[in-house]
């Protein structure tokens, strides 16, 4: 036992008396069981969201993108917004997985493969829109290197759209390949549990025929270190680099270098409220309180507090920046910004992404469930409206006070949104109810060191 | 060859740890274990060699980063140079800032996809794979050891009792 020591002061991160079968009943029951009321209903109205969306998607694609609310001086709108906040709620997934397992963080094992499940599934609504946006999304091979049907010219490279294509896709297939991994050994723990034959073949053939030899896990743990080690690195250069999409163009209120690290923390901050939102309700529907504790959304709410109070240096910043340059173009679109026609949305992104934050600083309302998932919500509502002011108030006043306009969308544009949330929660919906949402090998890795009823033995011992 | 080995069960991991130290003293020769997550300091006690998987992510990192710089030469240098924001495209060097994101991301797409295909291929991992752990317990909450019957068979079967193990089987391996 004396390997397996831990601070007596550090809380356990598995509650109950539980055993390492008691880790495997536990997480193989959800898969197990069968579905409730609650998750068809949830389900049922996620799926028509998306069959919703699905259907703008093709009236867009039938009839153009005039059907959305862009004008000439507003080019790009809802768009683009809804795909950096969806780029921007995957960066938790990986946040959690790579970094803080570098950081040998062992309370992310609870919640790593949920939040990775998560950045796979946000990635992909992002990448959605700028396909969409394409027009002609038969014809989005050309994105890649290859010369054109006319002859030799080739993609540009010194565009930052083409650099997002690199970023994304290899920031989507990454983490894919890390959470597959880290999905053999839970695999097959349910593979080798199955009664029904074709559960059994559908989860020999997801486990890759994991078996466990020493070996193996010896070279599991290699790589899922050197994977974590690469990973870091890629989720700052891809909300890096979709942050370049706006920093290298001349636009006021674009044309910034704060971008990079400013786009990285809100990211960190959007994606872990949305963290919390799925797991407040995850915990509970699939009984996985023992696990996902108290302490763990305390944690990541002290984890929304800081990164949420970055992005509200990063939002002064720029503001005194603005002011300091003597740049006039720069000073009008952040007074612009925070008084003009948008004032409201500008107003709803300082009190939704600075202020409600700060309500984490008392330990009462961190701890507290009801207010940790209210605070996930508004939090994520912020940081759409901090892309969309981004956006929009850059673009709807431009250099030609001739051409100054305003956005509004149509019910295209809102039905894609609301069709991606659909599709976003029909895939983690489907998620919950088919794949081990715990990483169940790790946990029982800490179990001795960190259980609720090991760290009582040990105390009682000394 | 017809082989007879020892199936040995465990129910916990630091006694695993400690039988396998005893049983590798009395030099018998520990064939497999099979477990359901890493035991920490397993791999020292077999005797495992280091793993170098680390080593070909970062020549996998390298041959990327290679690729890229001669595909966006080769691209916009030496195939179609072209005057982008009065800009010119005359030499590499003198555009590599507007090349780097790419270099970087080529560099950890090479080394992540390549170094987890080779760890697919060298353990053996594919779709379609049977698994080969002999007792499906070992996913769960049990530790299998698998040891090469020597001259002196009770002897063996007394000493992996002796280490705590809960059930002992001999078993005739086809290979």
């Amino acid at each position: 036992m004396s390997s397996h020591y831990e601070a007596p002061i550090r809380k356990p991160l598995v509650t109950g008396d539980k055993s390492y079968h008691d880790v495997t009943e536990d997480i193989a029951s959800a898969v197990e069981g069968k579905a409730n009321n609650l998750w068809w209903i949830v389900f049922g109205i996620s799926l028509s969201a998306f069959l919703w969306g699905v259907g703008c998607i093709i009236y867009t694609i039938s009839t153009g993108i005039g059907v959305w609310g862009l004008n000439k001086t507003v080019g790009w709108a809802w768009d683009i917004t809804n795909f950096v906040w969806w780029v921007g709620i995957g960066h938790a997934g990986t946040l959690i997985s790579a970094v803080l397992l570098l950081f040998r963080q062992k309370w992310r094992m609870a919640i790593n493969r949920s939040a990775e499940a998560m950045t796979i599934f946000s990635v992909i609504q992002a990448g959605l829109f700028p396909l969409i946006h394409m027009g002609r999304p038969w014809l989005a091979y050309w994105t890649l290197p290859i010369p054109n049907t006319f002859g030799s010219l080739w993609v540009n490279f010194n565009s930052p759209l083409l650099w997002d294509v690199f970023a994304i896709s290899t920031y989507l297939s990454v983490s894919l390949v890390f959470w597959w991994t880290g999905l053999l050994p839970d695999f097959a723990m349910i593979r080798d549990r199955a009664v029904r034959p074709f559960q059994k073949k559908i989860y020999t053939l997801l486990s890759f025929g994991w078996s466990g030899r020493a070996k193996d896990w010896q070279r599991f743990e290699e790589v899922s270190l050197v994977l974590a080690g690469l990973a870091t690195p890629l989720v700052l250069s891809v909300h890096t680099i979709v942050s370049f999409d706006f920093a290298t163009s001349v636009i006021p209120g674009w044309h910034t270098t704060i971008f990079p690290p400013y786009f990285v923390a809100g990211a960190v901050f959007s994606g872990f409220a949305m963290v919390n939102t799925l797991l407040i309700i995850m915990r509970k529907v699939s009984n996985l309180e023992d696990y996902i504790t108290i302490q763990h959304i305390e944690l990541m709410n002290i984890v929304i507090m800081i990164t949420g109070s970055i992005v509200g240096v990063a939002y002064i910043t720029e503001l005194f920046i603005a002011w300091y340059s003597g740049v006039e173009y720069e000073q009008y679109a952040f007074l612009n910004r925070a008084t003009g026609p948008y004032w409201w949305a500008y107003w709803s992104m300082m009190t939704c992404n600075v202020f409600s934050p700060q309500f984490m600083w008392f330990k009462k309302l961190r701890t507290s469930i009801m207010f940790s998932f209210v605070i996930s919500i508004v939090v994520n509502i912020g940081m759409w409206f901090e892309r969309f002011v981004i956006i929009v108030t850059s673009l709807h006043r431009d250099y030609l006070p001739s051409s100054w306009t305003m956005f509004s969308p149509t019910f295209v544009d809102i039905g894609i949104f609301i069709g991606t949330l659909g599709f976003f929660f029909v895939l983690f919906l489907l998620y919950a109810r088919t794949f081990p949402v715990i990483a169940q090998a790790e946990v029982k890795t800490i179990l001795k060191s960190s259980g609720e009823n090991y760290k009582k033995l040990r105390d009682n011992n000394e | 060859m017809n082989s007879q080995v020892i199936h040995a069960l465990y129910d916990d991991d630091d006694v695993l740890l400690k039988a396998v130290d005893r049983i590798r003293a009395q030099k018998y020769h520990i064939e497999e274990v099979y477990t359901p997550f890493p035991v920490h300091g397993l791999d020292k006690a077999l005797g495992l060699e280091g793993t170098k998987i680390a080593i070909t992510s970062f020549m996998y990192g390298c041959l990327g980063f290679i690729v890229s710089i001669l595909m966006m030469n080769y691209i916009m240098i030496e195939d179609w140079p072209q005057n982008i924001g009065g800009k010119p495209s005359f030499s590499y060097i003198e555009n590599m800032p507007a090349f780097v994101p790419i270099m970087f991301e080529l560099t950890v797409f090479f080394a992540a996809h390549l170094m987890v295909i080779t760890f697919y291929m060298r353990s053996k991992l594919w779709p379609f794979k049977k698994p080969e752990n002999p007792n499906p317990l070992t996913t769960d909450d049990k530790f299998l050891m698998e040891i090469t019957i020597g001259k002196n068979e009770k002897e063996l079967i007394k000493l992996v009792k002796s280490t705590g193990a809960i059930e002992v089987t001999k078993i005739e391996k086809n290979e």
